[in-house]
Formats: structure tokens, sequence, C-alpha cells
């Protein structure tokens, strides 16, 4: 078991042919993933890397495809997203980065009406060790596992899972939501699928600065989550008002500083790590793994 | 992106907000012969930077004569202004706004930014103009007036006037507040903003509501689609290393410390800044030199991280994850030959090809020390920076 995606998941590749779409989906194949093809309009009927191009994500999801994986340019990131959820697709992966806020704000309220999800934008992706690996992560620092990892960082995802991966404990879902101000996908939607997955048996969180979601997800924790967290928080030594390179990495008027983060995870009850070299140490003292 | 008051004042006149008429001038004869074509016989004079706090400091002055503007002026324009918002050094004075003199009847605010929480732009209105909207939710958090824009429908009238009577405007007032506010909230998602402030919102003497001051930032996303307002951007507000590195896309923050960090990921760069802290160190920056870490950003980003005088070691902390630590290597053996590095340069790699990397560097006739872990790299590189003070 695991989350959002499995060994059975049809993905199709929004921006196929462009050079980011090529690489990934090359190393996408490597991995094992299903990919049904790729959305180049315009390039419908060719072949890309031994796979269909369809002109539209609606041929794709004739072809079988239920989740898609986005590599399109900031401009096009909302058309794309809106494309895929028009078409039928379930699980939308938006790796792309500097889609404009205002964009994410009208996708997100169409989105949540519609009932599909997105993870992302400006994120790693989703990757469930061993079957099915959908955005730009390493996969060979995975192990098929039993921690869940969500992430607002792609780097650190990767040194959590490193840690988990090292420790023998392995991965059920990794899932990177991404460092925008408006998320697909938050902690608490990526919280609440890992509680009810039954390989799932701790989870990892890593945050950052900016906005409030950890302190949403903390109170969720407590009145939802039976599983043991580990949480770390990025940016203690970040000044405040200052963009820390995501768009959503910003402590702004006193707000969404790592001290109010860690405090309120405490609070709730999570264990929470200073450094983030402790995530996996963090983890065998809460679940009691060696 | 920020832009200067004068400038945000001219989008809320093309948008039919009420503002004052005014001139931005660079010279003081300008600032002389703004008054004249401004007309009247009173006039506020203010100087453009990006940072609040400019009327405490002295960067506003009501003037009642043409040469005492030439006098404000002259005594601004190619200085430094320094407010509670500044750093010690101030923001470069490169123009004044000269502006015709509103009499003040009550002060009132109105923002707006994006609520991440609730997905939404929201609206704050209060009775408490002059005074920052943190320190009003801070203390009277009653006071502050809120209303939800739906991304659909946009703003209405009607949600303009309840907040109207709710900050106690009357007769032609609420009209004027309502089209103010409808208007701003066009402004807000034509514009791509990311936040709007008009404080204070005044009403004059006359009875006419008015906005005194101009606040507008920008999505630095959506710089692709307002080209015009690309061209509004003065790089002469921001800090210069952290310009310059934006022109190689590297993303770069200056602090106290003197551990310069370069590291690919901006959480990963936020988490090594946090654990050279958490064993004894000072971090003398932020940068994320981005997945690629090419032997010309890692160059660039040295020559960034070096260009800071208190930088007494380096810790470049790289996860591979599709880009080999190999090539990393050999781009940090390149970039340190190349620049002449001579403050020690702790490497720590790890992911693909990360056992690789760390050979290549230890093989070379560089002066780098290759690290074994977080925490080993971590005490390592402060140890270094002790040694050098």
């Amino acid at each position: 078991m695991s989350i959002l995606i499995d060994k059975d998941t049809n993905v199709v590749v929004q921006g196929f042919t462009g050079s980011q779409g090529t690489l990934h989906s090359e190393q996408a194949l490597a991995y094992g993933t299903r990919l049904v093809g790729g959305v180049t309009p315009g390039k419908g009927g060719t072949e890309h890397l031994g796979l269909p191009v369809f002109n539209t994500v609606r041929d794709a999801v004739d072809a079988g495809a239920t989740a898609s994986v986005i590599y399109v340019p900031a401009a096009y990131g909302m058309d794309s997203i809106l494309e895929a959820a028009d078409a039928g697709i379930e699980l939308i992966v938006c790796i792309t980065e500097g889609i404009p806020t205002l964009d994410m704000l009208t996708v997100k309220a169409l989105l949540d009406t519609m009932g599909t999800r997105l993870v992302g934008p400006n994120c790693p992706g989703v990757i469930t060790p061993g079957e099915c690996k959908i955005g730009i992560m390493p996969g060979d620092i995975h192990l098929p596992g039993k921690v869940g990892v969500v992430s607002r960082s792609g780097t650190l995802t990767y040194e959590a899972v490193k840690q988990t991966t090292d420790r023998g404990y392995g991965q059920s879902t990794c899932v990177g939501i991404g460092g925008d101000p408006i998320p697909g996908s938050h902690f608490i939607d990526i919280l609440a699928l890992f509680e009810a997955d039954p390989a799932t048996e701790a989870i990892v969180m890593v945050g950052e600065i900016g906005g409030t979601a950890e302190e949403e997800a903390a109170e969720y924790i407590a009145g939802n989550v039976s599983k043991p967290v580990v949480a770390y928080i990025a940016g203690v030594t970040a000044p405040p008002g200052k963009r820390m390179g995501h768009a959503g990495a910003i402590i702004a008027g006193g707000k969404g500083t790592a001290a109010d983060k860690f405090g309120a995870l405490e609070a709730a009850g999570v264990k929470t790590v200073r450094s983030l070299a402790d995530i996996g140490s963090g983890l065998a003292e809460v679940t009691g793994w060696d | 992106m920020n832009l200067h008051e004068y400038q945000a004042k001219q989008l809320f006149a093309e948008y039919g907000l009420p503002v004052s008429k005014g001139i931005a001038v660079d010279t003081a004869d300008a600032a002389v012969a703004a008054t004249a074509e401004i007309g009247g016989d009173r006039w506020v004079v203010k100087v453009q930077v990006h940072a609040g706090g400019r009327g405490k400091a002295g960067g506003v002055e009501l003037v009642d004569d043409p040469e005492a503007a030439r006098v404000f002026a002259a005594k601004w324009l190619r200085k430094n202004l320094v407010t509670i918002q500044t750093d010690a050094k101030g923001q470069p004075v490169s123009k004044i706004y000269v502006e015709s003199c509103a009499d003040i009847d009550r002060e009132l605010y109105l923002g707006a930014v994006i609520d991440r929480a609730l997905r939404r732009v929201v609206f704050m209105a209060s009775t408490e103009g002059g005074v920052e909207i943190e320190t009003v939710a801070r203390e009277t958090p009653e006071k502050i007036i809120r209303t939800i824009i739906d991304p659909y429908v946009g703003a209405q009238p009607y949600q303009g006037r309840q907040m109207a009577f709710a900050l106690g405007l009357e007769g032609p007032q609420v009209r004027q507040f309502t089209d103010l506010f409808v208007n701003l909230a066009r402004l807000f998602r034509e514009l791509d903003c990311s936040l709007v402030e008009v404080n204070p919102l005044v009403v004059t003497a006359a009875g006419d509501v008015h906005c005194l001051d101009a606040k507008i930032t920008i999505d630095g996303n959506a710089m692709f689609r307002q080209r015009r307002l690309a061209q509004m951007h003065d790089p002469s507000q921001e800090d210069e290393r952290e310009a310059e590195a934006a022109d190689f896309n590297l993303n770069y923050v200056a602090l106290d410390g003197d551990i310069g960090c370069m590291v690919n990921g901006a959480g990963l760069a936020m988490g090594t800044m946090d654990l050279v802290k958490l064993h004894g160190g000072e971090p003398a920056n932020f940068l994320d030199v981005g997945g690629g870490a090419t032997k010309e950003g890692v160059s660039e980003a040295f020559k960034i991280i070096l260009s800071d005088q208190n930088v007494r070691a380096v810790l470049i902390n790289i996860f591979g994850g599709i880009v080999s630590c190999a090539t990393i290597a050999e781009g940090i053996i390149g970039a340190v030959k190349e620049i002449g590095v001579e403050v020690p340069v702790v490497v720590r790699f790890e992911g693909n090809n990360a056992a690789q990397g760390s050979e290549i560097l230890a093989a070379s006739d560089v002066n780098i020390l290759t690290a074994q872990g977080l925490v080993d790299a971590a005490e390592k590189v402060v140890a270094a920076a002790r040694q050098a003070a």
C-alpha cells in the first residue's frame, strides 16, 4: 500500500518533449513508472522516447492516463493544470516553479469544486518507492518501506529520505507539496492520507518558514493523527521580511517564524528535531525502531 | 517586487483612485519647478525609498515655500535615508516626490494581501490610520474589518458599502469609498499584486475620501506578463549582492555571520544555515545555487559570498539529485582556481556519486576539506572559521 500513486498508476507528461520533460521522463521510465505518453500540442501522433505524443490531455486520458505530471514553463502552468483537471485526471503533479500566485489562487478554488487533487507547484513530485516515480527526485536514494514523508522543500526531502533509507526503514510514499504560497495540497491533505494508509507506520514532516501551514498541520495532528510524527522546520536563522528562495518562504508581519511552528507542533505532541541531521534518530526515538 | 510611492500613485490614478497631484523629481531645481506646476501654496515633499518610517526619519516634510522644497531636495538627493525599517546604511534617495497638500480630518487604513490560509485576496480596513496594520492586529484586532474577495466574481460594491459604514463614513463618502475599494481590487488583480496598502487613507477637511500614501508589491513570479511594471524596478533599493546574484539565477540573502554557505535547494540552504548556528557558528548568508550547480554558477556564488568581508570560511553543502556530485566537484575545483579562494572551504556531498565527488576533491591540488555527513561538515566549518578569526 501507499498513497496517491502505485505500480498501476498511468501517467501522462505535460511538456513531454521539452528538455526538462524529456530528462525526467527518461528517469521515470528507468524507474519503472508507467508512462502512457506525453502531451505537446501540435506534435500529436508522433513518438518521443518510444511513447505516443498527444495533442491534448483528453487524448491521453482516452489512452488510459489517470495522473499527470507538468513540466511546462510557468506562463503555461495554470492552463496546463486546468486542462488536466478538465480532462478528468485524478492526480496532477506540477513541478513547474514560478507560477503567479493569483493564478494558483484561481486554480485552487476551481479544483476544490471539482475534487481534483493537485500536488505542487514548485515541488519535486511524488514517489512510491519501487513502484512509481512522478517528478524530479533521484529514485535510487529511496527504499520501499514504512515512513511517509511530506515536505515543502525538494533537497530537504532527499535528506529525510536518505536518513530513513540508511536506517532501513524505507518510505511508503514521499510527497513534495512545494514551496509556493498557495500549494495544491497542504500538509493536512497528505497527513490524512498517511493516517489512513496501512503501509505508513510513521510520518516525517518537513516544513519551513512562511505562512501557517505547519501550525494548521499541528492542530490537525493533535485531533486526527494517531501515528508517530517527526517534524523539522527550516529557517530558524532566516531574517524577517526576506524571501528565502521559495516564493512562500518569507516571514511577513511577524508571522511564519520557525519558532512559532516548532512551538505549535510541540504543543500538539509532535516530536520535533532542531537539526536536519536528526530526522532519522528522531524517528527511532518515537517508534522504538532500531 | 516593490514599487516607489510615486509609481504606485501613478497606477492608482490610472485606476481612478483619488490621489493628490504630484511630480517625482531628481534635482533641486525640478523640485521648485514642480511646486509651480502643481500650484497652491503648500506642498508635501517626500523622499522615495523602499522602506516605511520615512516621516519619523525626516524624509517627509510639509513646505509652504518653493525654496524650502529646493532645500529639502538638495539635502536628500543622492544621500541615504535611514529609517527603522532599513539597515544602518539606509536606502539611497534618487527621487523626491512633490505633492499638493491635503487637509486631513480623519485617518483610516485600507490594505489587501493574499491570505495564504484562506487562499483568497483579503481586504483589511481600520479606523486606525497611520498605524502599522500588524500593530493594530496585535493590540486591537477587533478594529480590523476583513473582506474576502471571491476569485470568480471579484470585489462587489456591497462589500465596499459594508466596510464604509463600519468605518463610520457617511453621505457621499460611502460611494467614494466603495468605488475606491472596487477599483483597488481590480488593480490588485490586473497588476498581479501580492500587497497593496493605503496608509493612511484619509477623509479630507472637505469631506472627501483620499489616498494619502500608496504602497504596492508585485508578485515576482508574474513579471513575465507585467512588462511595464518590470520597467519600474529600481535595483538601487536592493542589496547590491542580492541583485547581482539574481542576475545569475542565484538566490542570495546577506546575513551578519562569518560562515559563507553555498547549497543546492532553498530548503536545504535554510537547513544548512540553521545547522551552522546549532553548532556554534553564525551563517553569513543564504545562497541557493540551484539544482545544476555548474562551474559558472559555483564561480559566481563564490564571488558573491567572498565579496562579504566578514566571511572567514565557506561551507558547500550539496545533495546530488539528478546531477552527479562528481560533476559538481569539477565545478568547485574550477571555480576555486579561477577565483583564487583564500578562506577555508568545507564540502559535504550526499546523493548521486557523492563518494566519487569527494575523491575528486581530495585528489585535486586545491585546499578543500571534505566532510562526512552534515554534523561533520558543520563542525569542520565552524572550527575553520574560529581558527581564521
